[in-house]
This record gives structure tokens, sequence and C-alpha cells, in this order.
């Protein structure tokens, strides 16, 4: 969540240090005074640093090993950077549609064609907010419970929340209910937690999920 | 019924519509001919006096399929409480109010069980303070109490405190003429070492159902051995009553209702000529028949679990959909009665909604007889 484009940031940092020769960065902004001879490397963060020796050989080899300099730095202050691996790893998160065909496609229009970096942005990113949805899913903590009660205790997996059925009267609530509002009755009552706002990342993070673990499940509104 | 009237204070129509069904529902444990029609008429009578006829109506099926065949005051029976996920008072009030709800219902059964049997996951966490506090609400037990281990109780500290509490976690008793054994069904192979787990996020894994970190559950090869050379003196013609926390069988592999070894350990059971398995873990009402081995599961007093989305057994019917604006729905204990025979009849006693029984001759019968009444509204 904290960190949103880890793969934007490898390739930008890999820019850098390529070019690290044309690119140095201005002094005084750096934590460290450089040692002569040297100049500062900043990753796209604004924040890592790394001293390059002005004698360094402009090879590639060099590029990388001030590249992975970087990004140790970035992960050894960033612990939680494999959230999205760590999380599916306990808990499977279905994968979004595969646009894969639509590579190379379109009509040079506003957009062009598509490129598979487009393909893998739009799933990268949509996986995500689904996977942020299944940990705080699985947390009693960052949903606020106040009696370390979590959605999966009884929904694993998001068994049994058949958000395809939803709009539909809820006669205990006495009107028409959104899944995000029966959402917002589970934090409230089982989970007795703080009611969630409908924009709150959380929120939006929740649904994203219980509609993931639905794909493929044809929509059915008012479904008892 | 007749209690009602000596107390002064006015009732409200759900009261005594509950008590109704409460005293109706407890008279029927263990019924002869005549006392079932003694029961029913008087409930007939209150229920109808309160113009609450559809009430009567909507639990009185279940009775008469009791009384017609039931078993008439032989054999005998005995009552469970499974699954109670106690947090500390502190953090979870809830779940404790619930387990002190089951042991009320075991304690008002007259005549009283045999026994009372628990099905494993007393604890959430496996914490010291949750067991401890589980075992002292269990203490008010009137009834022999026999515990079972599930995985919520054992994987912060490897069963150790759950040990010093109650004894070993595999053993065998006989009763009657029936010969019990009690399974730890839930070992899992060392998922926590390699990852550098500590107790308690060892404990977290396990305890999240659909966690995919953990392993499966198994029996495992020391205490299968255990298991045939206890029952290498008992008579193929001796019931057999065996509890384990998970199924023994495997039915869904992502949230655990499974036992990885089920097979071996069926092999071992298969040549008895009555066999019935109860199992805890599922939180739900769910039956099974494979070869002559009958698998019935219990209720939870914390929370109900859905039906898993795949491999659900053909025998089983399932418990109407829990209500979510119903805090207890879904929820409850169960008696059950061992037949002359050997073979089970399960009550599972779900608060706050008419009971449900699966007796043994629907499983024998292969499904064709005794089928329980449909779910309004099954699993989506």
């Amino acid at each position: 969540m904290n960190n949103p484009t880890f793969l934007a940031l490898i390739l930008l940092a890999s820019a850098l240090a390529a070019k690290a020769d044309s690119q140095s960065a201005a002094p005084q902004q750096s934590p460290v005074a450089p040692a002569s001879g040297s100049k500062t490397v900043k990753l796209c963060d604004n924040k890592t640093t790394v001293q390059v020796s002005n004698d360094a050989p402009k090879t590639r080899a060099e590029g990388q090993k001030i590249s992975d300099a970087l990004m140790a730095q970035w992960k050894a202050s960033n612990p939680n950077n494999n959230w999205v691996k760590d999380e599916v790893e306990a808990h499977q998160v279905v994968v979004p549609a595969d646009n894969s065909k639509l590579i190379g496609t379109g009509q040079s229009s506003t957009y062009g064609t598509v490129t598979p970096q487009d393909v893998q942005v739009w799933k990268n990113e949509t996986y995500k907010t689904a996977v942020y949805g299944s940990t705080v899913f699985h947390s009693g903590d960052q949903l606020g419970s106040e009696i370390a009660v979590s959605c999966d205790m009884c929904h694993p997996r998001a068994a049994n929340t058949h958000p395809e059925s939803y709009p539909k009267f809820q006669p205990q609530l006495g009107r028409v209910a959104l899944l995000r509002d029966m959402i917002n009755w589970c934090i409230e009552h089982p989970v007795r937690g703080k009611v969630l706002a409908p924009d709150d990342p959380k929120m939006r993070a929740l649904e994203a999920y219980i509609l993931a673990q639905r794909k493929g499940v044809a929509l059915d509104y008012g479904k008892r | 019924m007749s209690d009602n009237t000596k107390i002064p204070h006015i009732k409200s129509v759900e009261t005594r519509h509950l008590e109704q069904r409460e005293s109706l529902f407890r008279g029927l444990q263990n019924l002869d001919r005549r006392n079932f029609l003694k029961v029913s008429t008087g409930a007939a009578a209150a229920a109808l006096a309160a113009g609450a006829s559809n009430h009567f109506h909507s639990f009185l099926p279940v009775n008469v399929a009791y009384a017609a065949d039931g078993p008439a005051g032989q054999g005998f029976s005995f009552a469970y409480i499974s699954d109670s996920h106690l947090y500390v008072k502190k953090t979870n009030e809830r779940f404790v109010r619930q387990l002190l709800r089951a042991v009320d219902d075991v304690n008002k059964l007259d005549p009283q069980p045999d026994f009372v049997f628990f099905g494993g996951d007393l604890a959430q966490l496996g914490r010291k303070e949750e067991l401890d506090l589980g075992a002292q609400i269990l203490k008010s037990i009137k009834a022999p109490l026999h515990m079972m281990v599930g995985e919520h109780d054992w994987f912060f500290d490897m069963g150790q405190h759950w040990n010093e509490l109650f004894g070993p976690q595999n053993y065998s008793f006989d009763h009657k003429g029936v010969h019990f054994v009690v399974l730890m069904s839930v070992q899992e192979k060392d998922f926590w070492t390699a990852r550098g787990m500590s107790p308690a996020e060892r404990m977290h894994t396990v305890a999240g159902l659909d966690n995919a970190v953990q392993s499966a559950f198994e029996v495992g090869a020391p205490q299968r051995e255990w298991l045939k050379k206890d029952l290498e003196k008992v008579p193929t013609s001796t019931p057999l009553i065996v509890f384990s926390h998970s199924p023994l069988y495997k039915l869904y592999r992502p949230w655990n209702f499974w036992t990885d070894d089920a097979e071996d350990v069926q092999a071992i059971l298969q040549r008895f000529e009555r066999v019935t398995v109860l199992h805890g873990h599922t939180h739900q009402v769910l039956t099974n028949r494979i070869g002559n081995i009958q698998f019935q599961g219990m209720l939870s007093t914390a929370w109900p679990w859905p039906y898993a989305p795949q491999g659900l057994p053909a025998l089983t019917v399932q418990m109407n959909r829990p209500n979510p604006f119903d805090p207890n729905d879904g929820l409850g204990d169960g008696t059950i009665s061992v037949h002359p025979d050997g073979l089970v009849d399960m009550l599972y006693n779900l608060w706050n909604r008419n009971p449900m029984q699966v007796k043994a001759s629907y499983l024998s019968s292969g499904g064709k007889s005794d089928v329980p009444v449909a779910p309004t509204l099954a699993s989506y």
C-alpha cells in the first residue's frame, strides 16, 4: 500500500544508474556530504541515495551495482515490500481477467496500441486492490474489531458473501442493501468495529476482494 | 408448561414460545409412547392457548418421527459441546457467553446424559488463559466430561497446557457395550521451523481456516499404530464410536475439512460392523457414509462455517443458511442417542431455530428413509 509501483521503481532505479554520470543529484539535498570525487545517486523515492565514485567505469555491470545498492537500501527500510506475495501465499486471491489478447491491437486512437506493459499494469493494480482487501478481510486489527473477530471467521475465502445477489431487499434492514451495506453491517455487529465510509480505501478493497472471489458467477441481483 | 403459570410477572409472546418449545424439545430426549403423548398434548394445548398454532406445527414432525421409531428407553444418550473458540474474557465476551449457554443446555437435560463430550477448539489461540477459562467453565457441567483437542488448542505450545489440564490427547474407553476412541487428528507437518515462525505466528497461521501456509491435518503413523493396538482385542461385533476433531475423510483441502491419512484410518476401522465417527471443526450439520462408517459433524458455539464449495457428501442435508442478523443462528450443541445396536441418532440442537435430527437409519438406508427436511435457503 505504501509502495505503490514496485516494478516502476526498479525500472527507474536502473535508468538512473545507467545515466549516473549525467544525472548527479544536487549534493546539498543529500543527508551525507559526498566524498570528493564522487557523486550522489538518488532513488525515485527522493530519499534513498548512494555515493558513486567519479572514477567508476561507465559499464552496465557498474550501473547494475548502483541499482542493486539502492534497492537493497530501499528494501531494508521497507520490510513490508513483499506484502502482495506474502498475502497471496497465505490467502488465495482469484486473479483478474486476462487481457493479453489485446496486446498489439488498437486503432492508433487516443491510447494507441495496447502494449504488454499496459496489460501488466492493469492486472497488477487491479489484483493489488483485491489482495489489499484480503489483508483487511483477514485482520480483526485492520477492521478495527474490538473483539478480535475478522470476516474470514465466518467467510473463509469470502464464501457465502454472495456479492452477485446485491442489491436486494434485506427484510432485517427494511430496505434495499448493497454489498457495502452488508459489509458495514457485519463490521458494526459481528466484528464490532466502526463502519467505513463508502469511499474508504478499506471498503473499496473489501468490495474488490469479495467480488474477485466470485469471479465468473453470473450476476443475479435480488437473489435470496 | 405448568411452571409458567406460577411465575407472577408477564412474559412476552417470544419468551413463552421459546419456553414451550424448549420444554417440548427437552421432553423428547428419552421418550416412550405414553410420555410422548403427554408431552405433545401438553405442548399442543399450550401452543393453541397462546394462539401460536403455527409454532406448534413447525416442530411437530420431528417429534412424530422420533416417537415412532425411537429407541424407547433402550440404549443411552450423551451430549456434546464443540468449537467454543474462547478468547480471554476482556478480548471477547461473546464467545464466553455462548459456551455458557451450551453448558446451561446440557445441564438442563432431564434425564441427564451419560456424559458430555467436548469436540475440540476450546480456545481460539491456544493460550494458557483461554484454556484455563474454558476448563473453568466446563467444570460446571454436571455429567462426566470427555475432552478432545482441536488445532486451536494445540499449536501455540504444541498441546503442553492442554495435556496438563485434560490428560492425553488420544485415548479410549468403554461405555455400556460401546467402545469409544478419541483421536488427535489435527497433527500438521512442520511448516514453521523453515519460516522461522514464533509460537504465536504458528498458532495464528493454523487459526486461519483458509490460510494456505499450513500443512494438512493428519492422525499420523504413530497414532495409527496406537489405534490398531487399541482395537486389537475389540471384537468386530462391538459398536465403535470414534471422535476426531477434523472429519476423518477428505472433503475440502483449502479449509482443512480434511484428514490427510483418512483412508489409512478408515482401513483400520472398516473391519468393525458398526462404526460412527463424530467430528468437530466444520461447525455445521454434515453427514457422510463411507462403507460401513457413518460420519456426523458437530455444531459450534462460536460461529457457523459455510458449506465447502466442493466435495460436499451426497448424504449431507444442509442446515439452513445462518441469518447474519441473528448472532446465535447456526450455532448450538446436541444430543446423541445411541441405539442398542450401537448406531447413533444425532440431534442438532440449533439455537434460535427448530432442532434437526439425522438418524442412523437415514445413513444405513443410503439416504432413502428418514430423510431430514431440506433447507429453504441452502449455501449460495
